[in-house]
């Protein structure tokens, strides 16, 4: 069992997303830097959909009841494991009663926990990952408690790998939205030379950009979003979905961000400065 | 080969949109949902694409294998010419009970003396006549609901309520829907609803699916009482019958 003694500013379970229900409007959740957490998966040989903790910002302390091993991913995070302190992207074994301890993160925004064998939580519409009102709560709290199977007997393949550091590239690319061609051309420039910053609504649910592009006319009838749509508010702010972002929206859907590029604005920080790149 | 009534248009690597003529149309939302539930079930799909309708387009995804979101393109309009006449897919018509009663209605008085009507005017008005599911999103199991008469149609409140309660009855626009959870939001609240939408232990999670109609019938607050207990009990038995649509 995980005990949470502190959950830190966001620690949520997460796997790589609840698929089949979004016709329903039920989100796919799942971890938003997903090529961190299959990293830190990849290094306990575990499957890739196997459920870890992803912590936001500052981290949890948690205690082990029994023995495992486990990685850490993703953010840079100031971490350590009975006082020794831990590095990332490196597999430590963890003896029973071990108490897991941490800070702020170095730089990025998530990094991703996981143990050998993935978390034990209960599957809710085919997914560990942690949504209201399809899990009880969206995150962690104090008490809590998570299970996993003990494991003395694992013989990685691989302790380390090199070090991946979250990428803050300013460039994040981009296919264009089912509303795309609705705007003008002066428009849509201004849209692609302009540069960003991260405000402070960011979290597992969209990212807000500032400032705005000028406002406009483009009205639609509600459809389908996705994670990585960003949507244009009539007043021209521009909203990245994330993915615990609504299945359906009523504002112009002017960009879609490929796979590489969400993970990427996972790791964004308040004030991070983003472009957006047309590969489409 | 005739012209598709869809549009498609690239939507991300992993997904495509199919858009009919830009309306709410019950005979577009028909054709969707007939269309959808023939990729189903006849395995032109299979289970692991997502196909998401929502009043006048079909979103269709697929996250494992975007080459195969690619090959679509030539596919959909050959399966839509391939659609038998009659496929109108099957929809229930659900019977839903909602208090009108002023505590449970925080807004029913205001839009009553907006619209220039009794409150059981609105009430008359609001239960008279069975509304259509033309998809569901914003939260899990929100029905965007269609059909509202004229007589009901006012703005949205001027300042959203940060905390909606559960089950609140909402009007606003051409709009009416039931919050299935707490939530903030800017509709006029008229009423609440007693049982449930949206079970996440049920599979489906939702009773309601899109293209079904529901109506719904005013209840005093005993028969509220009665029907909170019984859905918290787990022994509500949602009222149904087939629709004629």
């Amino acid at each position: 069992m995980l005990k949470v003694q502190h959950p830190g500013f966001y620690t949520s379970i997460q796997d790589l997303g609840r698929f089949g229900y979004r016709h329903l409007g039920v989100p796919v959740s799942g971890a938003t830097d997903q090529s961190a957490a299959k990293r830190s998966n990849a290094l306990l040989e575990n499957d890739p959909n196997d459920a870890v903790l992803e912590i936001t910002m500052n981290g949890p302390n948690l205690e082990f009841t029994k023995p495992t091993y486990i990685v850490l991913c993703g953010a840079p995070l100031e971490a350590s494991l009975d006082g020794v302190a831990l590095e990332m992207n490196q597999i430590y074994q963890v003896s029973e009663g071990a108490v897991f301890t941490s800070g702020h993160v170095r730089e990025g925004l998530r990094t991703y926990l996981s143990v050998k064998g993935g978390f034990q939580s209960d599957l809710k519409l085919g997914s560990r990952s942690q949504f209201y009102p399809i899990t009880p709560g969206n995150t962690l709290k104090k008490g809590a408690e998570v299970p996993y199977n003990p494991n003395t007997e694992f013989d990685p393949k691989l302790l380390k790998i090199k070090s991946h550091h979250p990428s803050r590239n300013i460039k994040i690319t981009v296919t264009p939205g089912p509303e795309y061609e609705l705007f003008e051309n002066d428009y849509i420039n201004e849209l692609f030379t302009k540069r960003y910053e991260v405000s402070k609504n960011h979290n597992r649910m969209a990212c807000q950009l500032e400032p705005s592009l000028p406002a406009h006319q483009i009205r639609i009838i509600t459809s389908a979003t996705l994670p990585g749509t960003v949507q244009i508010t009539p007043s021209g702010r521009l909203i990245i979905l994330l993915r615990d972002g609504q299945t359906t929206g009523g504002y112009p859907r002017i960009l879609q961000l490929d796979a590489k590029s969400q993970d990427r604005i996972g790791q964004m920080q308040f004030g991070d400065v983003i472009g957006f790149e047309n590969i489409g | 080969m005739s012209t598709p009534p869809f549009k498609i248009k690239p939507y991300g690597p992993a997904a495509l949109l199919l858009e009919w003529p830009n309306r709410v149309d019950e005979d577009i939302l028909m054709d969707i949902l007939g269309f959808r539930s023939h990729l189903l079930q006849q395995r032109l799909l299979e289970p692991e694409w997502e196909l998401i309708p929502v009043y006048h387009s079909l979103t269709i995804i697929n996250r494992n294998d975007p080459a195969a979101i690619r090959d679509l393109i030539q596919l959909l309009p050959q399966w839509h010419e391939s659609l038998p006449i009659e496929h109108k897919p099957e929809t229930q018509y659900w019977e839903i009970p909602v208090c009108y009663e002023i505590s449970l209605a925080p807004d029913l008085l205001e839009v009553s003396e907006k619209l220039g009507l009794q409150p059981q005017q609105v009430v008359e008005a609001h239960t008279a006549q069975p509304y259509r599911v033309y998809g569901i999103g914003f939260l899990p199991g929100f029905l965007y609901l269609g059909g509202v008469p004229e007589a009901l149609k006012l703005e949205r409140r001027a300042e959203p309520r940060l905390h909606v309660e559960k089950g609140s009855v909402g009007l606003a626009g051409a709009q009416t829907g039931i919050y299935p959870q707490v939530s903030p939001g800017g509709w006029h609240i008229i009423g609440n609803c007693p049982v449930p939408l949206f079970t996440p232990d049920r599979n489906p999670p939702c009773v309601v699916a899109p293209g079904d109609q529901i109506r719904f019938r005013a209840v005093e607050k005993a028969e509220y009482d009665l029907h909170k207990l019984e859905s918290e009990i787990g022994i509500y038995n949602y009222k149904t019958g087939h629709s004629s649509a």
